[in-house]
């Protein structure tokens, strides 16, 4: 058995040795795949903070990583075109910056968040389930049917967008960027874990009512996580936007908020790295069962069902031989 | 970085040379509820590729899940890590838009046998892409032109509430003079439509269009036949394709549906074409498979002149269209999409399988409405 | 709009709803007694489907084709109840989440590898094509007044069974206090087993059902599931009565705002772009109503307190 904390440093040098080692075998494509294990590792780190933490299963986290993902979309979309974008009386540039559009991916997000939020957590258990997953729905329609940009067509963006002193589309600088804000969250919910915020949550997961005695307000307390959390989803969103250089609708759909639930489980609820660990198993799964036959769905679910059985804990609490904390 | 970026090229063609292999990367849809085309142009695909004899064309095949994102990850990978020459493959127009912009702005030929979305055929069009298959909007034009010739006057519309659905309303008007009934969006993936079919009986119209693909076609035919309401029913050929139509059954039967390919096209590829992929895979080919088998046999035709490698000669070869189609006549326009004659079939019982037979010339060598916005 | 118009309408959409309930009937009682999220549900519609066309196809018998879907999908239920679902009970909603979202993959790329990719036939039977004239001068669909029918008779038979036999005091017992009930000498396992393959049976049956008017393909399940999860939440999960009242509120709402939307955005927009924003909200108007009705009571319409 292994602790956690060897797992916590080993992991993310493992994510960074695989793009490196590709670079040198002149694999490009390999790098790619590190991406996006890198990016869903990222959107499913935000989603770990309400749901490892505060234990609210979100099955319409795709929201954010769709919004995030527009925001991206969108503003490119304008800068591609030299036309403005026009919100009511407000005119705004498009932008081809990855800088700006991390920051209105974020805020916009967050916003959402807090509205969907506020509204969601006055219910709690599979009802919240199933009203994240509603209001999931009613972005995804939405978005289907928004000719304007592109509706399920979806926007192609030609060049991906660019960071200050870097060719993002050099494959390895690009994976640096996403890697570097995947490190970047991990410290921060490392951070929040172990402050206050962070341990008043925990307890009102655990607790509500004796979190509630001692003053604190659990509602606030688990808003607040939600709106962190659908934050940095949007900003994996936008991310996963310029990987692909392109937005759909599909990036709302019902089974990319399941698909970032498996994430986690996979790797551990409540971990550190559960979802960097779950991201990159699902990655490679998809990437190695898919080559092997036409019918590999069937064997990701044989594997997807025997980790449930079998590895309670996910792949990190295989390793710890520990059992996570239970959601 | 440029330096080592035009060593790979060199290292690429040198290599390309020494071997005079071409790689051809295939995207397609090859599980879930869209299947079944992404299998039929596949088939059709690799069955022209093996009656060439040719075994220097080397097929990667890769399934999409319908997913536009897995759609430009393998695209990214066939142009990165196995390094194909020309695409193909894609089935649908919103995985089209994904990848295709990105790969020959890259340098890559792309051969679409299926997606035809307005953007890549007008302002977004490109002399890397070629469209084998049609324009989006053909089919429901040549319905707009067959419904004026068959007499309608009142028609009511329908179609999914998603850019290809809003494409084949405009396209079907573009070419429809009599006066619409109604006009309506339904959701896409929509199962019932029993409150639309009330809408149609109440409309007064004399004559029904529907643009609804896959599962959503065979539901409303079934729903539509056992409504009673009995109105002529016209359509694109997607909803009375050789895969669906066993499943639509009876309730498809009489009904009239535009096509640029039907298996009763008389020319001696088109029945050799018939009856060899019958024999290798035990089932009539598809509208899919015909367009599968004629981009193979187009690039075929295109590797006979001239490498990949060598750019401006293959696309050349490649405008030439120097192929026997199963359509008969096959030409590009100056946008790289097919000037070709659509036909108005009718579903038939021939025995116990359901199939098409020819009624007609719905439109005679017809080209695009956006070939003139396209300026390449 | 006419009048008659506008009942026929209404009609449809009560017709939807007991459509729905159909589906969202075994989900509920499953969800009810269990507390089991199933997303495979779905699949089960599908195994249904598949089934009834499977032996229609050989035998032209639509009754059998039924029974065949019946059984086959609660065959399938009792099976994945004993091999999968029995180790999750007491596991969290988020295992049990991903290992039925892994059972889906199963079914349907399993169903793919049986049955081919394309869509399977499966008709109405003649005795029951064709419209019938009702009151007022509407020509409806014989079959869906049949689907009502069986709607209700479902519903009226499923009341009976937990109200009234000894079978549903068991599984209202198990509801409130598994451990109590398993005290009483109750096979418990057994009871869970049999709920679990009739929800699977309702479920199947639905499909056949459903299926006989629609398309029979891989992945047919999935947005049905959907909208029966949307049905029995704001119903409230595990009530019956609530299942059905939600299912006919989603019938109606959906099949009346997919009507009057695109009218209502006619009256100050150009005709096409209203169709278009009346069809898109529309699509969203059910999920509109399941958020409103969970803000307004967190735990559905007839739901025990959470």
């Amino acid at each position: 058995m292994i602790g956690e904390r060897w797992i916590n440093l080993a992991v993310p040098l493992a994510l960074l040795a695989v793009p490196l080692y590709a670079l040198m075998a002149d694999e490009p494509f390999t790098i790619t795949l590190a991406t996006r294990a890198t990016i869903l590792a990222l959107a499913a780190v935000g989603l770990n903070i309400a749901l490892g933490i505060g234990g609210l299963v979100s099955l319409g986290h795709a929201v954010f990583f769709g919004l995030g993902g527009y925001a991206m979309g969108i503003l490119a979309f304008h800068a591609q075109n030299y036309s403005p974008l026009e919100i009511g009386p407000l005119t705004f540039a498009g932008t081809k910056s990855m800088p700006v559009i991390w920051l209105v991916a974020v805020i916009v997000s967050a916003m959402a968040a807090l509205l969907i939020g506020a509204l969601s957590l006055r219910t709690s258990g599979v009802y919240f389930i199933m009203i994240t997953l509603a209001f999931g729905q009613m972005f995804y329609y939405f978005a289907i049917s928004w000719s304007a940009y592109g509706g399920e067509d979806g926007l192609s963006i030609y060049v991906r967008n660019g960071f200050p002193g870097l060719n993002t589309l050099v494959p390895i600088q690009f994976f640096a960027v996403c890697f570097v804000v995947l490190c970047l969250a991990l410290a921060l919910n490392a951070m929040l874990r172990a402050s206050p915020f962070g341990l008043a949550l925990n307890a009102a997961r655990q607790v509500p009512q004796r979190v509630e005695t001692v003053g604190l307000n659990p509602m606030r307390l688990k808003l607040m996580a939600f709106v962190i959390s659908g934050a940095i989803t949007g900003l994996a969103g936008a991310l996963f936007a310029d990987l692909n250089r392109f937005v759909s609708p599909s990036m709302f759909s019902w089974q990319l908020s399941g698909e970032l639930i498996i994430l986690i489980v996979i790797g551990g609820v409540g971990r550190l790295m559960g979802p960097v660990v779950g991201a990159c198993l699902f990655v490679a799964l998809e990437h190695w069962l898919g080559g092997l036959t036409d019918f590999w769905h069937v064997w990701l679910g044989v594997v997807l069902l025997g980790i449930v059985l079998f590895a309670r804990g996910g792949v990190v609490g295989l390793l710890t031989g520990k059992a996570g904390p239970h959601v | 970085m440029k330096k080592t970026l035009l060593a790979t090229a060199a290292l690429i063609l040198a290599a390309g040379a020494a071997m005079a292999e071409v790689k051809v990367g295939m995207i397609t849809t090859l599980s879930g509820g869209g299947a079944g085309l992404g299998i039929d142009v596949r088939d059709g695909f690799m069955l022209a590729v093996k009656q060439s004899g040719r075994d220097d064309i080397d097929v990667v095949i890769e399934d999409d899940q319908q997913k536009p994102d897995i759609a430009v990850q393998l695209a990214d990978k066939m142009i990165q890590s196995e390094k194909v020459d020309v695409l193909t493959g894609i089935i649908w127009s919103n995985l089209a838009m994904a990848v295709v912009p990105a790969a020959v702005a890259q340098g890559k030929f792309y051969l679409s046998p299926n997606a035809g979305p307005s953007a890549l055929a007008g302002a977004g069009c490109h002399p890397n892409y070629f469209n084998v298959a049609w324009q989006n909007d053909n089919l429901h034009e040549a319905a707009g032109a067959y419904a004026n010739t068959a007499g309608h006057k009142n028609t009511f519309i329908l179609a999914p509430n998603y850019p290809a659905g809003q494409d084949a309303l405009t396209g079907f008007k573009r070419f429809f003079k009599g006066d619409l009934a109604g006009e309506i969006y339904t959701q896409l993936g929509q199962t019932d439509y029993a409150a639309e079919i009330a809408q149609i009986r109440a409309s007064g119209a004399d004559s029904v269009f529907f643009f609804l693909p896959g599962g959503m076609g065979i539901s409303f035919l079934k729903q539509y036949a056992d409504s009673g309401v009995g109105l002529p029913v016209v359509g694109p050929a997607f909803s009375f394709d050789q895969g669906i139509l066993q499943a639509v059954g009876d309730a498809a039967l009489g009904v009239v549906n535009t096509s640029q390919w039907s298996k009763d096209i008389d020319n001696p590829t088109n029945k050799a074409f018939v009856e060899t992929f019958q024999a290798e895979y035990g089932r009539l080919p598809s509208l899919y498979a015909s367009q599968g088998f004629d981009t193979a046999n187009l690039l075929i035709s295109a590797l006979d002149k001239a490498a990949p490698s060598d750019a401006d000669a293959f696309r050349a070869a490649l405008e030439a269209a120097d192929f026997s189609s199963t359509r008969g006549a096959f030409r590009f326009g100056p946008n790289h999409h097919p000037i070709q004659t659509i036909y108005a079939r009718e579903v038939i019982k021939e025995g116990d399988v359901f199939t098409n037979k020819i009624i007609g010339v719905a439109l005679e060598d017809h080209a695009d409405a956006y070939a003139a916005e396209c300026k390449m | 709009m006419s009048l008659v118009l506008i009942a026929e309408q209404v009609l449809n959409g009560l017709q939807f709803g007991v459509m729905l309930f159909l589906m969202a009937a075994g989900l509920t009682l499953i969800f009810g007694v269990m507390g089991l999220i199933n997303l495979a549900h779905g699949s089960l519609y599908m195994v249904g489907a598949f089934a009834a066309a499977a032996v229609a196809g050989a035998t032209g018998s639509f009754l059998l084709a039924l029974v065949a879907a019946l059984a086959a999908a609660a065959l399938a239920g009792a099976i994945v109840e004993m091999v999968v679902i029995r180790r999750l009970y007491a596991a969290p909603h988020l295992d049990q989440v991903l290992a039925t979202f892994a059972l889906i993959l199963i079914f349907s790329e399993g169903t793919r590898w049986v049955f081919g990719s394309f869509p399977l036939y499966l008709d109405i039977p003649d005795w029951l094509s064709g419209p019938v004239t009702l009151p007022g001068g509407i020509a409806y669909p014989l079959y869906r007044l049949a689907l009502i029918g069986v709607g209700l008779a479902v519903a009226a038979g499923l009341w009976w069974l937990t109200a009234r036999t000894r079978l549903g005091i068991q599984i209202r017992a198990g509801e409130n206090d598994r451990e109590m009930v398993a005290a009483l000498g109750v096979d418990i396992s057994r009871l869970y087993t049999l709920v679990f393959a009739l929800g699977a049976g309702l479920a199947g049956l639905a499909g056949a059902l459903v299926g006989a008017i629609q398309s029979v393909q891989v992945g047919m399940g999935e947005p049905v599931l959907i909208l029966a999860f949307v049905v029995i939440v704001i119903g409230g999960i595990g009530s019956i009565k609530g299942a059905f009242i939600g299912a006919l509120l989603v019938g109606l709402t959906d099949t009346l705002g997919g009507i009057f939307l695109p009218e209502l955005f006619k009256l100050f927009m150009e005709p096409g772009a209203a169709t278009q924003t009346g069809s898109a909200l529309a699509s969203m108007a059910i999920y509109i109503l399941m958020s409103l009705v969970l803000v307004w009571r967190p735990s559905g319409l007839f739901g025990a307190r959470a």
